[in-house]
């Protein structure tokens, strides 16, 4: 591992020997030997589950090793919380953000200050540090009305707050779009020539490749390789992920002709609220067999659009939404749901699925309505069937390949990609002939990714339609058909996906043409 | 150093039954610990407490009597609670369900029918359910805060009923006191056991409490209360109304409340006077949370409430026992309850600043 050599000897920004943890049976984290060095990029790879989250909660403090050391600096340390890492230098920005909705922006930062601290002058250097980094935020704005992509901001620079040496980020690109990532990645690089070091933890190796000049690979627990990731395809990084060759995702190629499925009509909502984003005149027409998928940055209207075909928000119009030749305007979700459609939402926890309730919960949660007669006995009395609901519960597990620590945990015990893989799992089991899905893999390692895009496109082979909503444009590339961008609440005319570039999306996400004009084909 | 409550990864099973007779447990403990500082001697005052009121038969009607009315208004409340409609005012409905259910008795003092007691129970738990209406309304239509509604009608209610029964009301022959005729004998709820002042409201309770816990537990309206209560966002993805659950639920336990409200008036007082309102709406809170939101563990804390009440009646009487050191007791009762529930979740974890072993 070649790092630029100064005059000064290069020795290891942290170090750590022999981590172990150990969980009932589980080695979460088995002799965990690696290091980082100052002013490097280091990226840490592995699946769901192979103990890179235990081993960064570690280093941060919030989970104690069994056996082990750190090394910072060269001289032993034992992180006890975070706040004590964060005393040492080590900042974190989390996947899953801890911010509380109704405060805004400076008093969430101001938050995790120890001592007073004036909300102007947190106001004033955060907003310094955001145009500083290329990272726009208002930090008087309240976090509640904040996308995805903006709460992250605000993880970002409470951690820059700090002024860390070490700077740990878990998934930080999953709701970028390529230049608010490539605007990411200059911040990264500009904290990187100051000397601090990054320990970046993505699924992304193409953005690995990228940015990253060295790579530990977990696996089950245990460290399993290290390398320059430069010198690598992302094939072969994926093969030390996962330990064999994962499958590409097989697509049939070709023009779609059948019946229509989803028909929406001059669809326009107002804003519910002030910082949410109206839609504006959405034509769009999905047929049997076809993936849409519909690209866009971050709050840009895709959450309200999700909304409005579910039903979860209602429309003024009845034949603004058509669902399998029903006019569905006036109806609810669970009666789209009766239509034939299905719905799986951008937020796993707290809107796919509750995370007290346990997995069958969950699974009633979403199709009580549709599968009305299996899951529920004894007419108006709406007892409900449990013995059903279980068995479905079992076959999606098996088929998703849903890997849980008990038969039937609350979802909350689930990781990212095994939640995701249920809650998917949940809707495709229904065999839906119209599915919307808001983000299918946010967050969700390269294995378990594969296997919804792959179960996304069986699906639509079978002759279903979906509605695809991705910030992730390799994803849509994979999946979709047809692709149109949203910006503004507007959506443009959705174009095959072999006649669209890169760079055309992306400059259609920046807002290019405002009504759903045609792109160029 | 520090203190901190650390959730624990899964709660014990075994323990999550327990909890409530290691409360016990406990307070009896503490309790016999307080009387002995008292200078009373702690076994004959937690028998005069705990166990003399079982034996004898008035204590254990007046038990019964007491813990009627709570169970009834705490089981509606647990619907309430556990889909996130804070329902203060139940106190209220039980004061409107025992006046509106007094309205043909009163108003047709007359009138003998075996159809008189099915309407009283009847117009009482439609007029606690009016009275809860106005909240859940104000909550689902404007966005008001209904625990502080709830509350307010509260005192609303006991004006009315006050006026009631001293203005239009009132029986003139009643020496001026404040109430109305007793109702005549179809308008009085029978009693439970011949010469006793239990009535048919146990019966009531229990019945309700069956028909509540198979709701909660078995059927999709239970699901939809519970989701509802944890997690608003994911109850609409699934289709279910907050705002429809907010009316049912205040339906609900104002119905109930209400039914509580006339099995009192019919069946203990047998006319509506100015001292129906005791401040049940309010213990059936506590009640509600010592029965963990399940209504037959309700059932159970009623029992338990109302016989720490009279039990502390009768140690007032027999061992000179202050009324405060009986509050002292019940209030000791309710924190053990709690710390225990709460250790089943957390654990206590005392951390250090000082750097060394974890």
């Amino acid at each position: 591992m070649s790092i630029q050599k100064r005059t000064k000897p290069v020795f290891p920004l942290l170090e750590t020997r022999g981590i172990t943890k150990i969980y009932g049976e589980l080695r979460a984290n088995d002799s965990v030997d690696f290091s980082i060095l100052k002013g490097e990029i280091h990226a840490l790879l592995g699946e769901n589950g192979a103990g890179k989250s235990t081993l960064v909660k570690i280093l941060f403090g919030s989970l104690q090793a069994n056996e082990g050391t750190v090394l910072w600096d060269g001289v032993p340390v034992h992180v006890k919380s975070p706040s004590e890492a964060r005393a040492l230098g080590i900042g974190m920005v989390f996947q899953h953000f801890s911010l509380f909705e109704a405060l805004t922006v400076a008093e969430n930062i101001a938050l995790s200050f120890e001592a007073d601290v004036k909300l102007e002058d947190v106001s004033t250097k955060a907003s310094k540090l955001s145009e500083q980094y290329g990272l726009p935020l208002d930090p008087s704005a309240l976090v509640g009305d904040l996308s995805v992509g903006q709460r992250q901001r605000i993880e970002i620079i409470r951690c820059l707050m700090q002024d860390p040496s070490l700077i740990i980020l878990d998934e930080p690109t999953s709701v970028l779009t390529p230049q608010e990532a490539d605007i990411l990645f200059e911040t990264l690089f500009r904290l990187r020539d100051e000397g601090r070091s990054i320990l970046y933890i993505s699924h992304r190796l193409e953005e690995v490749q990228r940015i990253c000049s060295a790579a530990t690979i977990m696996r089950h627990g245990k460290i399993v390789d290290s390398c320059d990731p430069r010198e690598e395809t992302a094939g072969s990084l994926a093969s030390k992920m996962v330990g064999s060759e994962i499958g590409n995702v097989v697509r049939q190629v070709g023009a779609v002709d059948g019946e229509i499925i989803l028909q929406l009509n001059n669809l326009s909502m107002p804003a519910t609220h002030p910082f949410a984003v109206s839609l504006k005149d959405i034509n769009l027409t999905a047929r049997a067999g076809e993936i849409v998928g519909i690209a866009g940055i971050a709050g840009n209207g895709q959450g309200e659009l999700f909304g409005a075909i579910s039903g979860e928000d209602k429309q003024d119009d009845s034949a603004s939404v058509v669902i399998l030749g029903h006019e569905a305007g006036f109806l609810n979700i669970s009666e789209r749901r009766c239509l034939g459609a299905a719905f799986v939402p951008e937020e796993r926890l707290g809107h796919g699925a509750v995370p007290e309730m346990v997995l069958t919960d969950n699974m009633l949660l979403a199709r009580h309505a549709s599968d009305d007669t299996t899951f529920k006995k004894m007419g108006s009395l709406n007892v409900i069937a449990r013995a059903a609901i279980t068995n479905a519960t079992k076959r999606v597990s098996d088929i998703m390949d849903v890997r849980k620590s008990a038969e039937n945990p609350p979802a909350g015990a689930l990781s990212g990609g095994n939640l995701q893989k249920f809650i998917v799992g949940r809707e495709l089991d229904r065999n839906p002939q119209l599915l919307i899905v808001n983000q299918p893999t946010w967050g969700v390692d390269a294995g378990a990714a594969a296997h919804i895009r792959q179960s996304l496109i069986d699906l639509a082979a079978e002759g279903s339609a979906i509605i695809m909503v991705s910030q992730d444009l390799d994803e849509i590339f994979e999946v979709a058909n047809t692709i149109a961008v949203m910006a503004d609440g507007y959506l443009t005319k959705p174009v095959a996906a072999s006649s669209m570039t890169r760079e055309q999306i992306g400059l259609l996400m920046a807002g290019g043409p405002k009504a759903s004009g045609g792109v160029a084909a | 150093m520090r203190i901190e409550l650390q959730k624990r990864q899964a709660a014990s099973g075994v323990f999550s039954y327990l909890s409530p007779f290691l409360a016990l447990a406990l307070t009896l403990i503490a309790g016999a610990i307080m009387f002995s500082l008292l200078g009373k001697n702690p076994a004959t005052a937690l028998y005069t407490y705990f166990i003399e009121p079982l034996t004898d038969p008035w204590s254990r009607d007046q038990i019964i009597v007491k813990a009627t009315p709570l169970a009834l208004i705490a089981i509606g409340l647990a619907v309430c609670f556990r889909s996130g409609n804070w329902n203060i005012g139940a106190e209220g409905q039980y004061l409107i369900g025992g006046m509106i259910g007094a309205t043909l008795p009163v108003l047709f003092h007359e009138w003998q029918s075996p159809l008189l007691l099915p309407l009283m129970m009847a117009m009482g738990m439609a007029g606690g359910a009016l009275y809860a209406f106005i909240p859940a309304i104000l909550k689902s239509r404007f966005g008001t805060n209904e625990i502080l509604t709830s509350l307010m009608l509260v005192y609303i209610a006991q004006q009315i009923v006050d006026w009631v029964v001293r203005g239009p009301w009132r029986d003139p022959k009643g020496m001026g006191f404040p109430g109305t005729k007793s109702f005549n004998s179809s308008g009085i709820l029978p009693d439970l056991f011949k010469h006793s002042d239990a009535h048919y409201g146990a019966v009531f309770a229990i019945l309700t409490a069956v028909i509540i816990w198979f709701m909660l537990s078995k059927t999709l309206k239970g699901f939809e209360i519970s989701v509802l209560g944890q997690s608003p966002r994911a109850g609409r993805f699934a289709g279910f109304s907050a705002k429809q659950m907010t009316v049912f639920a205040f339906l609900t336990s104002g119905a109930l409340a209400g039914l509580a409200g006339i099995a009192e008036v019919s069946g203990s007082v047998e006319k509506l006077d100015d001292k129906l309102s005791l401040g049940y709406g309010f213990t059936a809170i506590i009640v509600a949370f010592l029965g963990r939101l399940n209504p037959l563990g309700i059932l159970a804390a009623a029992f338990i409430l109302a016989l720490s009440y009279i039990g502390g009646e009768a140690a007032q009487i027999s061992m000179g026992i202050s009324d405060r050191a009986t509050r002292v007791f019940q209030g000791l009762l309710l924190f053990f309850v709690l710390a225990c529930d709460t250790l089943i979740h957390y654990r206590i974890r005392i951390t250090s600043s000082l750097k060394g072993k974890t």
